[in-house]
């Protein structure tokens, strides 16, 4: 039933996600672009998931390592993302 | 704290859509990365108390700790470092990155326990792994690949050799066949395979697209690294992973989809037609190239009414996009309408002049889309191409047996006149030949584009 209810969500997720972006104006492509693959860095949570278990020495650090590749996906996506922001912002006068 | 997590979660996911949609305009786009930002901060937080996480066990604590520490450190540092102009294959690494995370915490699952027998769903666990290894695995070496080609330490030119096409589709038929021996027998060696058939296939899916493409590949592997995530969610089951990959994923598709309508052509067509480097076509144009030195330019300029801007490539490879603004300000102060105008596949990736200009200081009201513009086109006195050519060929409108006929294009043509700033008299990335630089209306300004803009500047100050 879970599994059901997951691919409920995920079949949702998939409209809303083509919903949400239909019409952004050309000047904001890159941030959105490097904004939601700062989201893609989610992942995180998972990599937390698998370092943090403690049987498996491989899965640790399989873990450990998805952690900071993910970890770097998020801080510097989000900080980028949020630089390129601020230029667009400081004008209009 | 089971609950506590999960409505965590949704609230995190929440976020996210709340975040994206806010990305989509100007006004809120910045607070809406900040609200996606503090989604990802609950939904990291909250993890940390899940008891398979929080167990006690200071070694994992420590190594979390050492983790997370290493990676924002990573992540600040490249964030703040990098040059706007190096800002596509900044993303391209980071999204790389975000792939192999994928890859990881799918492997790291079968790791634990060695098989899924105790999964509740055995099979679509399975199953579910070797997809977030297909797709992260193709995501990371192919992000690596464009961050290669991006960053000019690789030719930005499409790799193709004959049999390509039958080399990837028997690379990605046996990756399936192993992913099938795996979800069936759980046998470790058949994921391994999997693990390196994907990687081998995004090094080989992306050597054939050409630099002039790229905004359409980044936007496509960027929804990759989203689907990615969520293919990881449904291994582990996590409702947050698979909300907000797929919303990565669909958003990412999108941009894609505008991407290939910006070049006229499907995305079928761009992933395997590698287009940049087998059109020889030698047309025959009437006219000549007209060259203009920077002195006359000055004289046109300083009586024009309305200039506009059309950057391309050309100038982020020159780094002139301060001195274009430099230019535009002197044209202001001189009485001139001055606009840029920016076509969407204009550059290495999606709105990628715009982020150019943003850093050079350029009023975010100057920068006009392609519709906006040909509209007024014909009202333009002056209209200054700065190392784009493919986006403002005639060819696309007039010329029914051009590759491109059928492309929007800005349409500079109809513009009083028209200076085409040029390193050399060659062909742009495609290989065409560029029919503006041969119209009555049109000077060419050789030289590098900075040098040129610069002198332009020093002429007005004079």
């Amino acid at each position: 039933m879970e599994l059901i209810l997951l691919v409920f969500v995920f079949v949702m997720a998939v409209f809303l996600g083509f919903e949400l972006i239909q019409k952004v104006p050309s000047q904001l492509h890159t941030p959105l672009m490097s904004g939601s693959n700062a989201i893609s860095g989610i992942t995180v949570v998972g990599a937390l998931l698998a370092a943090g278990i403690v049987e498996g020495s491989l899965g640790k650090w399989l873990g450990f390592a998805a952690l900071i590749l993910a970890t770097i996906n998020v801080v510097g996506g989000y900080m980028v993302t949020d630089r390129m922001l601020g230029m667009f912002k400081k004008k209009g006068k | 704290m089971e609950y506590f997590i999960n409505i965590s979660y949704i609230v995190a996911s929440a976020l996210f859509i709340f975040g994206i949609k806010m990305l989509g305009s100007a006004d809120t786009a910045r607070r809406g990365n900040l609200t996606s930002s503090i989604g990802m901060l609950i939904a990291v937080i909250v993890t940390l108390l899940n008891r398979d996480v929080n167990d006690g066990n200071s070694l994992s604590f420590g190594l979390i700790a050492v983790g997370l520490l290493i990676g924002s450190g990573i992540g600040m540092f490249a964030a703040k470092k990098v040059q706007m102009t190096g800002m596509p294959e900044l993303v391209a690494l980071f999204n790389g990155f975000g792939g192999l995370a994928s890859l990881l915490v799918g492997w790291a699952e079968f790791a634990k326990e060695g098989n899924f027998n105790n999964s509740e769903y055995p099979i679509f666990t399975a199953a579910a792994v070797v997809f977030a290894v297909l797709v992260g695995g193709i995501t990371f070496t192919g992000s690596l690949i464009a961050y290669l080609k991006l960053s000019g330490k690789m030719g930005g030119a499409a790799t193709v050799f004959p049999g390509q096409k039958l080399l990837n589709a028997v690379v990605f038929i046996t990756l399936l066949g192993f992913g099938v021996v795996f979800v069936v027998t759980g046998a470790s060696w058949a994921l391994y395979i999997v693990i390196a058939l994907s990687l081998l296939l995004g090094v080989l899916g992306v050597i054939p697209i050409g630099g002039g493409d790229m905004p359409v590949v980044i936007s496509f592997l960027n929804s990759f690294s989203g689907i990615a995530a969520s293919a990881a969610g449904f291994v582990i089951l996590n409702n947050v992973l698979i909300v907000a990959g797929c919303l990565v994923g669909a958003s990412g598709i999108i941009l894609t989809i505008i991407m290939c309508k910006a070049m006229n052509r499907t995305l079928v067509n761009v992933l395997f037609g590698s287009f940049g480097s087998s059109s020889s076509t030698s047309q025959e144009v009437d006219g000549e190239m007209k060259a203009l030195s920077v002195e006359d330019a000055f004289y046109v300029l300083e009586a024009a009414q309305s200039v506009i801007f059309v950057p391309g490539y050309g100038m982020a490879v020159a780094q002139a996009q301060h001195a274009v603004k430099e230019l535009a300000e002197i044209l202001e102060d001189n009485g001139c309408e001055v606009r840029h105008a920016i076509h969407p596949v204009a550059g290495r990736m999606p709105g990628h002049m715009n982020v150019l200009l943003a850093e050079a200081d350029v009023p975010y009201e100057q920068l006009c889309e392609m519709d906006d513009v040909n509209a007024i086109m014909e009202t333009v006195d002056v209209a200054i191409v700065i190392g784009a050519n493919d986006v403002v060929n005639p060819a696309a409108v007039e010329d029914e047996s051009s590759p491109i006929y059928g492309m929007p294009i800005i349409n500079v043509h109809q513009a009083k006149s028209v200076f085409a700033l040029k390193r050399g008299q060659g062909a742009g990335f495609s290989g065409l030949v560029n029919t503006l630089f041969f119209r009555e209306n049109t000077r060419m300004i050789y030289g590098d584009a900075k040098e040129t803009i610069t002198g332009l500047v020093s002429q007005f100050k004079d």
